[in-house]
């Protein structure tokens, strides 16, 4: 009976909305948005205080936001500030994990005993696993990827680490630090930022030319702090859920 | 047509929560909800013929056709927090079973 009824909600809400979105003039069919009525169009030309022209890639220089990755030149420069709130919740999240699971201190062995091989395979990889993360979260707005990305996969390499050898234990003590430093920099940066230019995560370094290693201000450096600072907190639940109470 | 299939995921997910009773399968269904909102986020932006929102050696001037990057912004941000609320979920669902021995909300507390 409940079934049923959840059935007959889910079927009736979904209508409803398939319903809604069909008669609304504002919704355009999938594949039909016309980009110059939005906002994305000031996003996609850097001109969102007006008047900068056509961007060229490796011409163009001191752009509003110098990134050649638009989707980087929002997330960590237009709208940095709710990144700033996005890793303050990741933080509340490893932090409450922590919490729940802190008690326990011995590791989870392993059903089997890894051999020499694969120890050492495994710390091979573990190297190329993570200098990918770092290049990734450097590379953020050149390429795909960024920060996020670079620190999921810096922790994937310390998962592979802990899948491949029953001794291993990260040294949790060395991710709080580098975590709390990255996070206490990323405000900093924004103080700097509103002492310089009068805003708060404001850009106050040059800008460069679109398309090179060192340009777009601020957003590498944002990117590899936000990628450690993901990677750390990855890296700490996963070594709080692999650890059991006892001993 | 995709826009469709991610109602559909949603609804499919917003099912699983309203019926189920085992805690991995709540956070299961509310992952699923959350990635049919995703791609219904992400479809809203997509424009036929459109090239990747990034400057290369490739597309190489603002004069192109792009897709709509502001979606895809903010899905990185609701992707994030849902690996956050997952792995709290997760925590919580670990204390559970230390307590209970069951991850079965109807068979707590009959002990």
């Amino acid at each position: 009976m409940k079934k049923l009824l959840a059935f007959v909600f889910v079927i009736v809400l979904g209508a409803l909305i398939v319903n809604h979105l069909n008669e609304n003039s504002l919704f355009t069919g999938f594949g039909d948005a016309v980009l110059a009525d939005r906002v994305s169009d000031s996003y996609i030309n850097r001109d969102v205080q007006g008047g900068q022209g056509e961007v060229i890639f490796g011409e163009s220089q001191d752009l509003e936001s110098g990134a050649a990755n638009t989707v980087t030149a929002i997330v960590a420069d237009y709208r940095s500030f709710d990144t700033l709130g996005e890793i303050t919740v990741l933080f509340i999240s490893s932090l409450g994990v922590a919490l729940l699971l802190g008690q326990s201190k011995k590791r989870i062995g392993l059903e089997f005993r890894p051999n020499f091989m694969l120890k050492i395979g495994s710390r091979a990889l573990f190297a190329i696993i993570l200098m990918t993360g770092v290049f990734i979260s450097i590379h953020g707005h050149l390429t795909p990827g960024g920060g996020f990305p670079g620190g999921a996969m810096i922790a994937s390499s310390v998962l592979l680490l802990y899948l491949a050898d029953d001794e291993f234990r990260a040294k949790m003590r060395g991710f709080k630090v580098l975590e709390s430093t990255m996070g206490v920099l990323y405000i900093l940066l924004g103080v700097v930022g509103l002492f310089i230019t009068g805003i708060f995560l404001e850009n106050f370094i040059d800008n460069g030319t679109l398309g090179s290693l060192f340009s777009a201000g601020m957003i590498p450096i944002i990117y590899v702090i936000i990628g450690l600072k993901v990677g750390s907190e990855i890296s700490s639940v996963i070594d709080h859920f692999l650890s059991e109470e006892g001993a | 047509m995709l826009q469709i299939a991610a109602i559909l995921l949603m609804m499919l997910g917003l099912y699983g929560l309203l019926t189920n009773r085992n805690i991995i399968k709540i956070i299961l269904a509310l992952n699923i909800l959350e990635i049919g909102l995703n791609i219904f986020i992400i479809s809203i932006g997509f424009v036929r013929g459109g090239n990747a929102p990034i400057f290369s050696s490739e597309t190489t001037s603002s004069a192109l056709i792009f897709v709509d990057p502001l979606p895809q912004a903010l899905v990185l941000t609701a992707i994030v927090i849902g690996v956050g609320t997952t792995a709290l979920g997760l925590a919580f669902a670990k204390q559970i079973y230390a307590k209970y021995h069951t991850f079965e909300l109807d068979e707590m507390g009959e002990e």
